[in-house]
């Protein structure tokens, strides 16, 4: 079953807006027109869509959220600032189907009673950038975009914006300040985007993978949809799989396939002996090799201790140091970090500090716990996710790997050869 | 002199904003893009046609990796050094980097034609290792590969 690869995988489909149509494309948005917003929210809530941007909120009771403030004018923002480290999802799409995201944000705009979109993209991702303009303006040609869409009374408009290189700015608040021309600090919560957004006016912010889903629902219903997958987060999803795998790739699957399925089945095996599963990118808890029977839907892998995020499943082999690759995670976050919050800007920091003391042979017997007592206090204390997932993968590491690391503070041996177990 | 030199691209870029200040983001690519490196000179610029305490343009330059004060390379290599291509081996392709061109990651060559920069994520993690040159893409790197690509590089630069 495919709702957003069904294109791209199409022998010959190239994405320019003449295939596009060919496909079918830009009938959702036609479809859309000669609806009330209500009917489209209504589908969209009985789709059970939820936003694959990570934090997995539902993406109906968002666009109604936005369709109700009383502020305007309202925006649609997509957050195509891809950057959490295993995710390449947003940028297959991006360069290879711009159409179907247009599409979908039209139908936003349409929805919530918005008439400028932007399409927030990662500053790396130069070919995405260079495509989707060129799509924006066949897009406007065929008066897909623009004054009065398709002969209706509505109009819309889409800008590109560039990000500059933060990971934060993935971070829906932060993003919008980086879009207002600042740097990127997330914003304190509530108020939402939904009510005080851009320019501090009501805006729709949806991943690009959560937008694709769109055009498909408006086509064939929220119920259609909501048959998909898991029964209680349906759809499919797009898997990112890297790392010690024998296939790695975008595999589109719906919902509550299992770990071990995705590995085995479409990844082609581990390449190596497993040793353990990050299902949901550095901000993501480890899975050990136990536990690959885990779905892989939002409330499942929640249950298991771990999260989806934006499904960058990276597969790590018995050839890799735990302590080194908590190390590189924390100093992943250090770098990161955007600075405005104490907890997150010296939380990682610290974090940081012990792991390479620990790997040079300068580790402590109170580290483990001093480690746990900084997470729970940067998960509890930190103004956006950067921070409260920071030490995941970390503390993972730890809970799963103990030994690994007692080694390594105790015995100051590693036992892989990895770590330089000496002042560096 | 380097604001003579993107002058014009800034002057566009503002004209087709009105001056607000979500150009900001824009001129600073720009500036990079056409000099290296966002110079005193650019910031004093950019903050009185925006009407920004240089401060507020000074912190976004120095806020995200891709802007850059000091004068970067003409090449930038910006080599990813996160999970799933240190999984893969980034270690060694920074290795293999810093030998081909004598510097250590960060800096730039003497001749200021190529910048090492170690980078977050760059979305390539099915070709893992992986980096960019400039706009260019290079995936499953290999230290063989890395010398091919900086002699295809120094050869274009040699014309």
């Amino acid at each position: 079953m495919k709702v957003i690869l069904k294109n791209i995988e199409k022998e010959g489909y190239d994405g320019s807006i003449a295939s596009y149509i060919s496909e079918g494309g830009y009938e959702a948005l036609k479809i859309a027109l000669k609806k009330t917003p209500e009917d489209i929210l209504s589908e969209l809530k009985k789709s059970k869509l939820v936003g694959r941007g990570g934090a997995a909120f539902p993406t109906g009771m968002k666009w109604e959220f936005a369709r109700n403030s009383k502020e305007t004018p309202k925006y649609v923002v997509c957050n195509a600032d891809e950057g959490e480290p295993g995710t390449f999802k947003d940028r297959l799409i991006l360069e290879n189907d711009p159409h179907m995201l247009i599409e979908a944000m039209a139908i936003a705009g349409f929805t919530v009673g918005a008439s400028q979109g932007f399409i927030y993209i990662r500053g790396e991702y130069f070919k995405a950038y260079d495509v989707l303009t060129a799509a924006i303006e066949d897009a406007v040609k065929n008066n897909c975009l623009g004054n009065n869409i398709l002969g209706s009374d509505f109009s819309f408009n889409i800008s590109l914006y560039r990000g500059a290189g933060a990971y934060v700015c993935g971070e829906e608040t932060a993003l919008l300040d980086s879009l207002e021309g600042k740097k990127g600090q997330s914003r304190v919560k509530p108020p939402f985007p939904t009510f005080v957004g851009y320019q501090n006016k009501p805006t729709v912010l949806n991943n690009v993978e959560t937008l694709s889903n769109v055009p498909q629902i408006i086509l064939n219903g929220g119920d259609w949809y909501s048959k998909i997958g898991s029964a209680d987060c349906p759809g499919t999803k797009l898997y990112c799989l890297s790392g010690d795998v024998k296939k790695p790739g975008v595999y589109e699957l719906p919902t509550g396939i299992t770990l071990k399925e995705l590995i085995d089945t479409y990844g082609g095996g581990v390449d190596g002996k497993l040793k353990a599963v990050l299902p949901g990118g550095v901000s993501s808890s480890f899975l050990a090799a136990d536990q690959l029977d885990v779905k892989m839907d939002y409330p499942s892998l929640q249950k298991a201790g771990s999260m989806l995020g934006s499904a960058a499943v990276m597969v790590v082999n018995d050839t890799h140091c735990m302590v080194d690759l908590a190390k590189r995670c924390t100093e992943f976050f250090d770098y990161e970090s955007c600075g405005k919050c104490t907890p997150c800007r010296e939380g990682t920091k610290r974090a940081r500090e012990i792991f390479i003391n620990m790997s040079q042979a300068a580790g402590e017997a109170t580290d483990i716990a001093l480690l746990k007592e900084l997470q729970d206090v940067m998960y509890d204390t930190s103004r956006c996710g950067l921070g409260q997932a920071a030490m995941n993968a970390a503390g993972s590491a730890m809970d799963k790997f103990p030994s690994e690391f007692e080694k390594h503070i105790t015995k100051k041996n590693c036992e892989l050869g990895i770590c330089p177990m000496e002042k560096v | 002199m380097s604001l003579e030199k993107c002058k014009k691209q800034l002057e566009t870029i503002l004209a087709g904003c009105e001056g607000k200040r979500e150009s900001l983001l824009p001129c600073l690519h720009a500036a990079c893009e056409q000099c290296g490196h966002v110079s005193e000179e650019v910031i004093s610029y950019l903050a009185e046609k925006l009407d920004l305490p240089r401060v507020e343009v000074y912190s976004a330059a120095s806020f995200y990796s891709m802007f850059s004060l000091e004068e970067m390379g003409k090449n930038v290599i910006r080599v990813c050094v996160s999970l799933s291509c240190y999984l893969k081996g980034s270690n060694k392709v920074i290795k293999a980097l810093e030998n081909e061109l004598s510097i250590t990651a960060g800096q730039t060559t003497p001749d200021k034609k190529f910048t090492i920069e170690p980078v977050s994520c760059l979305g390539l993690c099915d070709k893992a290792p992986a980096m960019m040159v400039n706009e260019e893409v290079y995936g499953d790197l290999t230290a063989a590969k890395i010398k091919d690509i900086i002699n295809q590089y120094r050869q274009k630069e040699a014309k």
